[in-house]
């Protein structure tokens, strides 16, 4: 019994945040936020370099071979950095082949991934209708898919989009394949770039897995959107802790104010204990536990939600400059606004938590 | 990470188990008064290695060697089998491992054994009318006599002196020293002449706290623990081991738990409360809450394991703030749960019993009594100061320490 990281972990984790110190600083994360690409080639290159894109892989396919808590700790360090780029969707696209693909499809999918020669993203969402995988209604037929699918991140820049279906399932199409048409809808956080998809009869291979298999990626999802938002919370707290101790009123810090203190020591107590609900999930799903789903949809539903409430008490800590485009916060705020609504909101995941617990 | 037990600690396990079909007590002894099957069972528990780990022997605990995880899972089946284990009282609680660090040779031995089997039970004399959360600003005063020290002054707020033998607490020894040197830390017996214990009524409608009044109240000189004008150090000490207590995750888990199952018994718009909507999203929500605190309890005993708690200081610095507005979360939810009946008062039987859930004004009483440990032990304000300070480098309050 050990709820804690082991020496590889700490290590991935130190790494990955020295690449993001040195590689992304804050100015960086400004000039690509402003850019609204959500993407630049070097860093990810750098990811992928350190086998980041390939976390998850297994070694036979050309990836590090870990798991689902490893790419959660990663996806910490990126929300902590701000670091914009396709990790997220790239992940789960990865997660889902190596869960539910069959050896061929997995033979030919995984390596481009692993070896960041193609970048994937996830079409999951689709309008009125929801994220879940009982919800896709995307036609699959006869090697084509006819649907329209919204909020897909870095479709622009994908090679390879991961589409669910009908039936729950999902089929895999190359990005610039006939009968694609993108639709920009810029996105509030600038470094995820969200796209409108539409298939027109896009030729597309179906995955072997099945609804399970496609459920227990939206899970891993959660995960990842959970541990994305606790990383760019503490930023938030970092944030806050530097800015109150610099900035000066009334002849004083404003962390000598004790409402500024138990400001932050209070959203700090919402965020740092709740750590170990996402470590539990994803250790939970890599071991098939029955919990397993619930925990994801906890973990998002907290996290998120908790995350959200901080980066709001970040801003207004900040006074007027907090409701700038110029400060900080802002760019870790309408990230936590992207890990908080794209796929299930609090209020839905805690539905889901609800049903599953029996309630 | 790993969730799963080694042979090793499933067979400690087992041992536990097996240990525990011996509660509740069979045959004769069931017939004995609660109170002492209690003190049977504690002492073969201690015989058998699982109560008082951290006790040397020869003071009456069980000795045992450092581990985390044993620790957990003793605490974790003896709750399920609600049967007695350490006592947390203030004497097994913070009198002993105070004695443990800075005590003498002679305290150890004559205090320590009493309190573990709870035949001495004892009394925290901190608090003043004047002094809570500035507690170093304390007055009651303590002269030397000749080989006596001779107390006058008020304690307030001491819970269960009217039953204590002993009181260990803070007094005034030196008037001309600075706030915080000027302090000694004295174990006082209670029956000693000039000293008057006076009830005060809790708003449970429960008398467990009091005043205690000094009148020249004489002690012998050798009552002191550690050196005159270390008692601040000392209790500080002790606050840190009181800290350090991770915690226990079950009896939250076991509150709520009581709160599903109330939403599933009582009804709303002729259906069970929980199939509302608004119900099951504010059950989920306080059940992330629940969530936080297990794992960063799970997080914080494998650290302790390792021998990593430096990792995990700022959890452990956040338990008692996290675990007060938890427990708050879930009374007050089962107050609006239970609708109309938030009037009831609690029952005269109900207040002995802490924490009777099964009734409506059981849980009128459990709302009342979650008031209590955002002030006990330190308020939510001196604790968000420290959690701020020790956890996050922020600046002090300006006026302390004069
Ligand atoms: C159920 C219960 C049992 C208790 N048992 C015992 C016992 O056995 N022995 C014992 O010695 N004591 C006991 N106490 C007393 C307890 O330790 C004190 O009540 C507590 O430390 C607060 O002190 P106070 O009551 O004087 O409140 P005050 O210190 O007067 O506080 C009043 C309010 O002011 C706030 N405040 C005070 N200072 C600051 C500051 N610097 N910054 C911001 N806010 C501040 C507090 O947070 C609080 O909200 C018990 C209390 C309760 C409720």
């Amino acid at each position: 019994m050990d709820f804690g990281l082991s020496e590889e972990q700490e290590m991935l984790q130190e790494t990955l945040k020295g690449f993001a110190e040195k590689e992304c600083p804050t100015t960086r994360v400004r000039e690509l936020f402003d850019a609204g690409l959500g993407h630049d080639s070097a860093l990810w290159s750098g990811l992928v370099e350190m086998g980041i894109a390939g976390l998850a892989i297994p070694e036979a396919y050309g990836g590090a071979g870990l798991e689902l808590l490893d790419v959660a700790l990663a996806a910490e360090v990126l929300g902590w950095a701000g670091m914009p780029g396709p990790f997220l969707g790239h992940s789960i696209a990865a997660l889902a082949v190596a869960a539910g693909g069959s050896e061929a499809e997995k033979k030919a999918i995984l390596p481009g991934l692993a070896s960041g020669e193609a970048i994937a993203t996830v079409a999951l969402q689709e309008d009125d209708r929801g994220f879940a995988p009982g919800d896709w209604q995307t036609r699959f037929a006869e090697g084509r898919i006819d649907g329209t699918k919204t909020i897909v991140a870095h479709a622009s820049i994908a090679d390879r989009i991961l589409v669910g279906v009908a039936g729950g399932r999902f089929a895999w199409v190359d990005a610039k394949a006939q009968g694609i048409t993108l639709e920009d809808q810029g996105g509030v956080d600038r470094g995820r770039p969200i796209a409108k998809v539409r298939f027109d009869g896009a030729p597309a291979q179906l995955l072997s897995g099945g609804l399970d298999a496609s459920e227990r990626t939206l899970d891993a999802a959660s995960v990842l959107l959970a541990a994305d938002a606790f990383g760019a919370a503490t930023r938030l707290i970092e944030l806050d802790v530097a800015y109150s101790q610099s900035r000066q009123q009334f002849g004083q810090p404003i962390a000598q104010f004790q409402a500024i203190k138990h400001a932050i020591a209070r959203m700090a107590t919402e965020i740092e204990p709740s750590r170990g609900i996402w470590w539990y999930a994803a250790h939970a799903l890599d071991r098939g536990h029955a919990d397993a789903s619930r925990q994801a949809s906890i973990a998002k539903a907290h996290v998120t939600d908790r995350a959200m409430d901080m980066a709001r008490q970040s801003v207004e800590l900040h006074g007027g400059y907090g409701f700038t485009w110029e400060c900080e916060v802002q760019m870790w705020f309408k990230r936590i606004m992207f890990d908080r609504s794209a796929l299930g909101t609090p209020e839905q995941h805690r539905e889901r938590s609800a049903r599953l617990g029996g309630w | 990470m790993d969730l799963t037990y080694s042979t090793a600690h499933e067979a400690f396990r087992a041992r536990v188990k097996t240990f525990l079909e011996g509660w509740p007590l069979k045959g004769a002894e069931a017939e004995r008064p609660l109170a002492e099957q209690e003190a049977i069972f504690r002492n073969r528990g201690i015989e058998a290695g699982f109560v008082y780990r951290h006790v040397p022997k020869r003071y009456g605990g069980s000795e045992q060697p450092r581990d985390a995880i044993e620790d957990q899972i003793i605490q974790e089946e003896f709750y399920r089998a609600g049967a007695p284990r350490d006592l947390t009282s203030q004497g097994a609680g913070m009198l002993v491992p105070t004695l443990l660090e800075f005590g003498t040779e002679a305290q150890k031995a004559r205090y320590i054994p009493p309190a573990l089997r709870g035949e001495e039970s004892w009394c925290q004399g901190y608090s003043e009318p004047g002094s809570g959360s500035d507690l170093a600003s304390l007055q009651c005063q303590a002269r030397l006599e000749g080989d006596e020290w001779v107390l006058k002054g008020q304690k307030i707020w001491t819970s269960g002196a009217q039953r204590a033998h002993m009181m260990f607490g803070l007094f005034r020894t030196e008037p001309n020293a600075k706030k915080h040197e000027g302090i000694s830390y004295l174990l006082v017996p209670m029956n000693t002449k000039g000293i008057e214990v006076r009830p005060l009524r809790e708003m449970t409608g429960g008398y467990e706290f009091n005043e205690v009044f000094f009148d020249d109240a004489r002690i012998p000189a050798d009552h002191i623990v550690a050196a005159r004008g270390q008692g601040w150090q000392v209790s500080r000490a002790t606050l840190v081991h009181e800290r350090n207590l991770i915690g226990n995750p079950f009896m939250m888990r076991e509150a709520f738990q009581d709160l599903v199952e109330l939403a599933r018994s009582r009804r709303r718009n002729g259906r069970p409360a929980i199939e509302d909507p608004s119900v099951r999203q504010r059950l989920a929500e306080i059940e992330g809450y629940v969530r936080a605190s297990e794992t960063s309890n799970l997080r914080q005993f494998s650290a302790a394991q390792r021998g990593e708690m430096a990792k995990v200081m700022r959890p452990v610095l956040m338990n008692k703030v996290f675990s007060t507005d938890t427990m708050q979360r879930i009374a007050r939810c089962a107050y609006d749960l239970i609708g109309g009946d938030g009037v009831l008062a609690p029952q005269e039987e109900e207040l002995h019993g802490w924490g009777r859930r099964s009734t409506p004004s059981g849980w009128v009483l459990q709302y009342i009594f979650s008031m209590g440990p955002a002030i006990a032990g330190g308020a939510t304000n001196i604790q968000l100061n420290i959690i701020g300070e020790r956890g996050y480098g922020l600046p002090r309050d300006l006026h302390r320490g004069k």
